[in-house]
């Protein structure tokens, strides 16, 4: 016998195979940030890749957990739930497992995701989930109105640290790939085609991709990321690491990362010393790599990096609970609750 | 051979009492399983320390399994034992005072050597110098005979030591007339990939039973006769397989998936276990990082048309309380079953206690209103289950089923249900997008459509954010925000409408009524039926909805001259009680991680009645 929700999506076969537009995944609510926030940009590629990934709008859903960016979900024409802060990820778990025909996204911000809820975090990437995260690293707290976040830098001040801030920031990416994530990737607000590319790479990736996106919080953290986003500085600052290219940066691409032993250095390939050939070649496979990347990330004497760190195959978790469910049903023949009832020592009364 | 007797009993209470490595709920288990087979009534109360395997010999290190059967009907694991097998001396300096006067103690000597005597803190020893005059003493090197029974069996001591339980439950098998055959055809099974192991379990089952019927020791043996429970057919369930059961039949009728997140706690984690096996009935089973993963994945399920339910104990309830909110808020099915234990804080996680009622009531922020369901019996857990999750699907609600560790680990006999008779809980979603709004509500129930992602035309957003009445939209409108809250109470109210009126057992008016709750009702029932015996004007009601009660409870209280409302915590359903109806109820407490004897009930009982003008 199928269950209800077998049922319903046989009676409801999708709609026409017109092509959706990005204006098709536009809610009608009004969007609520303030001017200025780098939200905006995130939701608005978002919107413009949706249609390229094939996925009907009635079959996806945007969950968050509690912050500006986890506003999301209400501006998305799809299904949403705006939940609870730092939970976005277990709720987005207990649905993929529930349905795993559903592409599932989970919006959550620097303290939503790495603050209270960074247990869920770490837990959902070791188990690889077929579900992508967009984490919308602002280094500050957005909705509570400027208090330091987990990734704001140490010594900041703000509100709730008039003195500097003790904390010593996370570095997203590195937390992921400790956490054994398959999919890791750090994009940018302001490099719209940068993240279009990079969120559509997320949702081709079979199991959880986690996505770091530097949002700009012109109330409350102004400029944070300016100096990896800003015309003026970006290309000393940022390297974009690309797999199977070597890392070139600098606005004269004359610069790049060499491996010394393990530790990525800044080289000159104008001085005649190194020559392309020289430098590291990204490998997004190589997961060893991918920490030694990550790790560049509070370096001053090195750029940002930029990209996908990583991208490897491993079982997905709901894929295995699905196989040990059809297992046990070949193993055990289908449940039958009346058996059950009736099984093991019972005795009759007359 | 020595002539023996067979006397015949109505009722026996035994304990099995020994080290928390001793085997002793095994054998506990076994006994009753037997027992249950053979027909009689019975009621069991495991009774373990939290510590895994607490150090050797001591006191509180005494793991106790008590059984109570008979050829009446049973319904309490016994205010004392009629019989104690103590493996050790500390089992018995811990279990004596139970053990009625008169009663039987069956030792195991070798637990009484002088290092034994010291951990127990017997200054000399109880077997020697007459201190158990007023008991029959049956001395057994239990020790011994099971090393002889297995000494041309190539098996190391440990192992001899871990068996002697088996030659403690072969004597009380013998001694109650019970065949081996159940514990037989269990350790074959158990057993089947090890032969060595089951053959020497085998043998030491053997040699106890075979060692009661020689010996002069033991020179009579009882028969107790089948009880006379109403025909049909019958197994023996816990508490906590009874919910477990109750769950996958209510998923299996309303035609679901059955999703769990759980984080493990005792006593409670038996239900996971249990749900864990049953991948073949299409349960999601899904251990959790946290309580607050358990609840908060199985809220994401239930969105996606699941039967979302989460069982822990009640520290994870305090966890998963902002969830709880949150699933009020989205009007989603859910159920929380609470194994409660005693607490505060990590309390007491192996003793009982009925302590978080009110939590359930009143534990959230803002006004949170939850449909309460409580078990009243081990068995009863699996209708408990049942009805908290029609509730929850019926009126897209999280509702709590309370249950507590006496019932979860307690077993009674079980009229197998039919399962085609149970009560038709067939819910729908919404599909057609003509007219849709995410809390346009049905008009009878209140409950607000379900409409799952995957359903093209009905794309929607939730949330924990106030909503506005029919559309679902965020809205923070003063008057909006009131009228919700007001609705939300409404749909619990109607419940009201759709739960059996209570009904009283005995007569329905009268100078004294007992009101209780949970897995207070064997002992409770107990005591009134002998109030009853004596002519006396006692009844008692119990209740399964705590939120909301039967539309008929003001009524019938106001029909009794006294409300006597005995509970495992400080007072609690009886501060409810007296806030609700005005009634001047009297409390009986307890606290003290176990469940109530119904003698202290029934002498409460007779004080009130001796005062009354
Ligand atoms: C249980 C709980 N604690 C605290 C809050 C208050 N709170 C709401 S959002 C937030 C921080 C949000 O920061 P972030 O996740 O970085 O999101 P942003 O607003 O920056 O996008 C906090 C502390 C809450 N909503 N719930
Ligand atoms: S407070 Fe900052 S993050 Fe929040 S909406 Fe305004 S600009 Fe954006
Ligand atoms: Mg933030």
């Amino acid at each position: 016998m199928s269950t209800l929700v077998e049922e319903m999506l046989k009676q409801t076969p999708p709609p026409s195979g017109v092509k959706p537009s990005a204006k098709d995944f536009q809610s009608d609510q009004d969007v609520r940030w303030c001017p200025g926030c780098g939200d905006y940009s995130i939701l608005a590629q978002t919107q413009r890749i949706m249609p390229d990934l094939g996925v009907p709008k009635h079959q996806t859903v945007f969950v968050s957990g509690i912050g500006c960016s986890s506003r999301f979900p209400y501006y998305m024409n799809t299904y949403g739930f705006h939940s609870i802060h730092g939970r976005a990820t277990a709720i987005a778990s207990g649905l993929k497992m529930a349905r795993p025909d559903l592409s599932v996204w989970i919006v959550t911000g620097d303290g939503d995701g790495l603050s209270i809820g960074g247990n869920h975090m770490i837990h959902l990437l070791r188990r690889n989930l077929d579900v992508n995260v967009l984490l919308f690293n602002n280094q500050i707290y957005g909705l509570t109105k400027g208090q330091y976040s987990p990734t704001s830098e140490a010594g900041k001040v703000t509100k709730s640290s008039p003195y500097g801030s003790l904390d010593y920031p996370f570095n997203p990416a590195a937390l992921a790939l400790g956490s054994s994530a398959t999919f890791v990737a750090r994009t940018l607000d302001r490099d719209p085609k940068h993240m279009q590319a990079t969120i559509k790479r997320a949702a081709e990736h079979k199991g959880t991709s986690f996505v770091e996106i530097y949002q700009n919080c012109n109330v409350f953290n102004d400029g944070a990321f300016f100096q990896f986003t800003e015309k003026d500085t970006k290309d000393d600052s940022v390297v974009f690491i690309e797999h199977g290219k070597p890392l070139v940066f600098g606005k004269e691409k004359d610069k790049g990362i060499r491996l010394n032993g393990f530790s990525p250095e800044v080289v000159s390939l104008k001085d005649g010393k190194y020559s392309i050939n020289d430098l590291l070649v990204h490998n997004e496979k190589d997961t060893t790599l991918s920490f030694i990347l990550a790790d560049m990330t509070y370096k001053s004497h090195l750029p940002r990096p930029v990209g996908i760190f990583l991208a490897i195959d491993r079982p997905v978790y709901e894929s295995e609970m699905t196989r040990q469910i059809a297992f046990a049903r070949e193993k055990r023949g289908e449940g039958d609750m009346k058996k059950l009832l009736n099984s093991g020592d019972t005795w009759a009364v007359q | 051979m020595t002539e023996k007797t067979t006397q015949n009993l109505d009722e026996v209470t035994i304990r099995f009492a020994g080290d928390s490595g001793d085997g002793m709920q095994l054998t506990g288990t076994q006994f009753t399983n037997t027992t249950a087979i053979l027909g009689n009534d019975l009621s069991t109360l495991p009774d373990y320390p939290a510590e895994i395997r607490a150090p050797q010999g001591t006191l509180f290190g005494v793991s106790g399994f008590q059984i109570h059967f008979g050829s009446t009907e049973i319904h309490t694991p016994g205010d004392q034992c009629d019989v104690l097998v103590a493996m050790n001396a500390a089992a018995l300096k811990v279990n004596v005072q139970s053990l009625i006067l008169g009663g039987s103690i069956i030792v195991n000597t070798d637990g009484f050597n002088d290092k034994n005597l010291k951990l127990a803190g017997y200054p000399e020893n109880p077997l020697k110098n007459g201190s158990l005059g007023k008991y029959k003493l049956y001395e057994v090197d239990i020790s011994k005979l099971t090393a002889l029974a297995l000494q041309d069996l190539n098996i190391s001591s440990k192992f001899v030591d871990r068996s002697k339980n088996f030659f403690a439950l072969g004597m009380m098998y013998w001694m109650y007339n019970r065949p081996m055959d159940t514990t037989v055809d269990w350790l074959k099974e158990k057993f089947g990939n090890k032969p060595d192991i089951m053959e020497a379990n085998l043998r030491v089952l053997k040699a106890g039973w075979n060692f009661a019927e020689t010996t002069e020791i033991f020179n009579v043996r009882y028969d107790v006769a089948p009880a006379k429970l109403p025909p049909g057919k019958y197994r023996n369930i816990t508490g906590n397989q009874a919910v477990a059961w109750g769950f996958m039949a209510a998923a299996k009728k309303a035609n679901l998936d059955l999703f769990l997140g759980s984080y493990p706690i005792t006593p409670a984690s038996d239900i996971l276990h249990e749900l864990s096996m049953y991948k073949n009935f299409g349960v999601k089973t899904f251990q959790a990082e946290d309580e607050i993963a358990g609840i908060t994945s199985a809220i994401g399920a239930s969105f996606g048309g699941a039967l979302g339910i989460t069982t822990t104990s009640g520290p994870g309830v305090a966890l998963k309380t902002e969830a709880i909110g949150l699933a009020v808020m989205v009007e989603l099915p859910l159920v929380i079953c609470n194994v409660q234990r005693g607490g505060p804080s990590t309390g007491l996680p192996t003793k009982t206690e009925q302590a978080d009622l009110l939590q359930a009531l009143y534990g959230r922020n803002g006004e949170a209103p939850v449909p309460i369901v409580a078990a009243a019996t081990p068995a009863d857990c699996f209708d408990a289950a049942f009805e908290a999750s029609r509730i929850a699907l019926k009126y897209m609600i999280p509702v709590f089923c309370m249950t507590d560790g006496y019932l979860g680990n307690g077993s009674e006999p079980w009229l197998i249900p039919d399962f085609d008779s149970l009560p038709d809980i067939s819910t729908k979603f919404r599909i057609e997008a003509e007219g849709f709004f995410p809390y346009l509500r049905d008009e009878t129930t209140l409950a607000r459509p379900w409409a799952i992602p995957g359903t093209p035309g009905l794309e929607h957003r939730i949330g924990g954010l106030e909503k506005q009445n029919i559309t679902g939209n965020v809205n923070y409108e003063p008057l909006n925000h009131e009228l919700m809250v007001k609705l939300r109470i409404e749909k619990l109210e109607r419940i009201a409408n759709d739960i059996p009126l209570a009904t009283v057992e005995g007569k329905p008016e009268g100078d004294l009524l007992v009101v209780g709750w949970g897995g207070t009702y064997g002992a409770i029932k107990s005591a009134v039926l002998r109030e009853q015996q004596k002519g006396k004007s006692v009844s008692q009601l119990h209740l399964r909805h705590l939120n909301p009660f039967p539309k008929n409870l003001g009524e019938i209280l106001y029909k009794f001259k006294t409300i006597l409302v005995p509970e495992l915590n400080m007072g609690q359903l009886i501060k409810v009680l007296r806030s609700k109806y005005l009634v001047p109820a009297v409390g009986l407490n307890k606290v003290q991680g176990l469940p109530f004897k119904s003698i202290e009930i029934e002498t409460k009982i007779d004080e009130i009645l001796k005062g009354k003008k």
